[in-house]
């Protein structure tokens, strides 16, 4: 009788030690994928690091490919990319603005009008973006360029063809939820208070939003446009049959012009060219600066979204 | 009379203090901004009209046919598409103008062959490898990533955790198009010396990097799922004497299955879709087997692949638009479940509790 007890603590200490090991075991298996992941990222970095580092130097960015794009640099796939993420921002953040300020300030959660337009833009975010390129196709070239050279230029073929506004405009469309989506987060960290302030002075909503709120919504605007540039000069597929073109010999000089991009650069070098394994070192230089810029500016993005969310704090 | 006018002054002026008073450019201001913020919705809605708009002709020729009539007219897209054609610099592909087949009738079949003499646009095999990698994509993905993420929120310490989440969030930042090319140069031959498979680039080497950019999206919002959990459940399990283990997978992980449910649906959305990755690293032979080390042809690398060398309005410049509306409405249907299945499970579990 007098060994009851001790049987019983024994048995759930054995008890205990099994659930402790299941338990290390289970945490050391999360930790594990924890580790995989990490790894993956490591070794992506690592690789292209290595294999592109050497073969970058200042001719390779400012040269034009040369020898059937065996040689060379990458200066118009740079400039292109540049020019695309710029007449993209100037087209979506306006509206992402503005979408954003409505949602924010305007509009009550519980409207259908507001519900709608989330998931309008949720449903954006989610759209393959394959399927935007098909959109610019059908909706940029075949009907606004067709008609434009129609009424304008008299049947004359010049917008209804590929080109780098018709490339920009799709990529604006594919970046416009991730404008509203930071501007938005920016616009609800500004306190109530200084709203209802500006009110009581007797500033009517939309001189409370033209003074006080889009000022206050700088740093987040100027996250959004980063995050959006990084989004667009990364993404390949909306442009793959709306403007990039395989080679060009001179910059784009208009916005009916075709343009070289980073990504698709990369794309037809790794699988179209007539010399993959010679071109390699140029490749993976390519996806360097590519990498190089879209985590530069995600990391200036991040920088400044921290100093967004301390303020909130 | 004169008191009575001032009555109803003072009167006026009371409403007015208790109603806005009309100013016409805040009226207007909020209009233009509602109706710029119309513009995604509108958005949405072109970008299905059109896609699916340039589908129509298959259909529209099937009932041509069927009407009797023996000439084919590829819907008034005329002489500038030619023109097109050739300012585009693009291959020049030999397309037969009349298939001796019906377009439609072969896109149930098991054959993608769009360049042939007799062309057949069996969507079955583009279906069947989109499937394939879709598949093996999230075999990877998900478990992975819901492990990771059940780490994060529940095992890791507050410090180790602000460094694991942005680090993982860095895999979000890698453009597609650089995943392709590493799955491509390193990951093929690496995954192929492992397993020893015959064609290196399959739906296993497409599938395992499309994961890679699931992982982040099924991450993150697993992550936001978990740790919405409220924390008296977790105290109240660990009170009753359950480990961290038992509480995370018998208290958290069922607690937050609804917003798990929706990051895997968005990550399925995001492999389903893939471009690049399906590009470069699928192999792009449209083969009906179910081996995974056999090369496979999904439905939106076929669209990338083969739009840029196709005669505009042309059966095969259809199906591929064709494809797209199913892309389209596939992705959409999953961000709606997705969405309503979230908002619904996760109001009717936590909001009378709070």
């Amino acid at each position: 009788m007098i060994n009851f007890p001790f049987a019983l603590l024994n048995r759930t200490k054995a008890l205990l030690m099994s659930r402790n090991a299941k338990d290390s075991l289970i945490k050391s298996f999360t930790a594990l994928s924890v580790l995989l992941i990490v790894f993956i990222i490591v070794a992506m970095l690592s690789v292209i690091f290595i294999g592109g580092w050497s073969h970058l130097n200042y001719s390779f960015l400012s040269e034009f490919p040369s020898d059937g794009m065996t040689k060379g640099g990458i200066f118009p796939a740079i400039v292109g990319t540049a020019l695309m993420t710029i007449i993209m921002a100037v087209a979506a953040v306006p509206f992402g603005v503005v979408t954003a300020i409505y949602l924010a300030e305007y509009a009550k959660e519980s409207s259908v009008f507001a519900r709608t337009i989330r998931f309008a833009v949720k449903t954006l975010a989610v759209v393959p973006s394959i399927i935007f390129g098909l959109f610019g196709l059908g909706f940029f070239i075949g009907f606004i360029g067709k008609n434009i050279d129609m009424v304008v230029n008299g049947g004359e073929l010049r917008w209804g063809q590929p080109n780098i506004l018709w490339a920009s405009l799709t990529m604006a469309l594919l970046t416009l939820p991730v404008v509203i989506v930071s501007v938005e987060e920016a616009i609800r960290t500004i306190p109530k208070e200084m709203r209802e302030a500006s009110l009581a002075l007797g500033a009517t909503k939309w001189q409370t939003i033209k003074r006080v709120v889009l000022p206050g919504s700088v740093s987040g605007i100027l996250t959004g446009t980063i995050l959006a540039i990084s989004r667009g000069a990364g993404e390949v597929a909306p442009i793959l049959f709306t403007g990039a073109a395989y080679f060009l010999s001179d910059l784009p000089h208009s916005l009916s012009d075709q343009f070289m991009s980073l990504g698709y650069h990369i794309y037809i070098m790794s699988t179209q060219s007539s010399d993959v394994d010679g071109t390699l070192p140029i490749q993976f230089a390519t996806t360097l600066v590519l990498l190089l810029l879209t985590f530069s500016l995600n990391a200036v993005s991040v920088a400044l979204r921290y100093r967004i969310r301390q303020r909130a704090k | 009379m004169k008191i009575k006018s001032r009555q109803n002054k003072s009167e006026l002026n009371n409403v007015s203090f208790y109603k806005k008073k009309f100013r016409f450019s805040e009226w207007f201001s909020e209009k233009i901004i509602k109706s710029i913020a119309f513009l995604s919705i509108a958005f949405v809605i072109l970008i299905f009209v059109f896609v699916f708009r340039e589908s129509l002709p298959i259909f529209h020729m099937d009932s041509q046919e069927k009407a009797g009539s023996e000439l084919l007219v590829p819907e008034s897209y005329g002489s500038t598409e030619d023109i097109v054609k050739k300012e585009n610099k693009t291959v020049e592909t030999v397309i037969s103008e009349q298939p001796a087949v019906r377009p439609s009738s072969t896109l149930l079949s098991k054959e993608w062959m769009p360049v042939s003499d007799n062309p057949r646009y069996g969507l079955l095999p583009l279906f069947l490898g989109t499937l394939k990698v879709t598949l093996i994509a999230l075999l990877f993905a998900a478990p992975l990533a819901i492990m990771a993420a059940l780490y994060t929120s529940m095992f890791a310490g507050p410090r180790l955790r602000e460094v694991i989440k942005p680090v993982i969030e860095l895999l979000a930042g890698f453009p597609s198009v650089v995943i392709g090319f590493f799955a491509l140069m390193i990951m093929a031959t690496f995954l192929q010396n492992i397993f020893g498979y015959a064609s290196r680039l399959n739906s296993f080497v497409g599938g395992i990097a499309m994961a890679l950019t699931a992982i982040p999206i099924i991450y993150t919002l697993t992550e936001d799922a978990l740790t919405a959990i409220p924390k008296t459940y977790i105290e109240a399990s660990l009170g009753l004497g359950a480990s961290m283990r038992q509480t995370a997978f018998f208290v958290v992980l069922p607690a937050a299955t609804p917003g798990i449910f929706a990051a895997v649906l968005l990550g399925t959305g995001r492999i389903f879709g893939e471009t690049m990755i399906a590009l470069m690293a699928t192999g792009n032979a449209a083969l009906v087997t179910a081996n995974p080390f056999d090369s496979v042809r999904t439905l939106s690398a076929t669209i990338g692949a083969e739009m840029a060398e196709v005669v505009f309005g042309d059966i095969h410049y259809s199906v591929l638009f064709l494809i797209g509306s199913i892309l389209f409405i596939f992705s959409f249907a999953l961000n709606a479940v997705a969405e309503f299945y979230l908002k619904n499970a996760v109001v009717r579990r936590f909001q009378a509790k709070k």
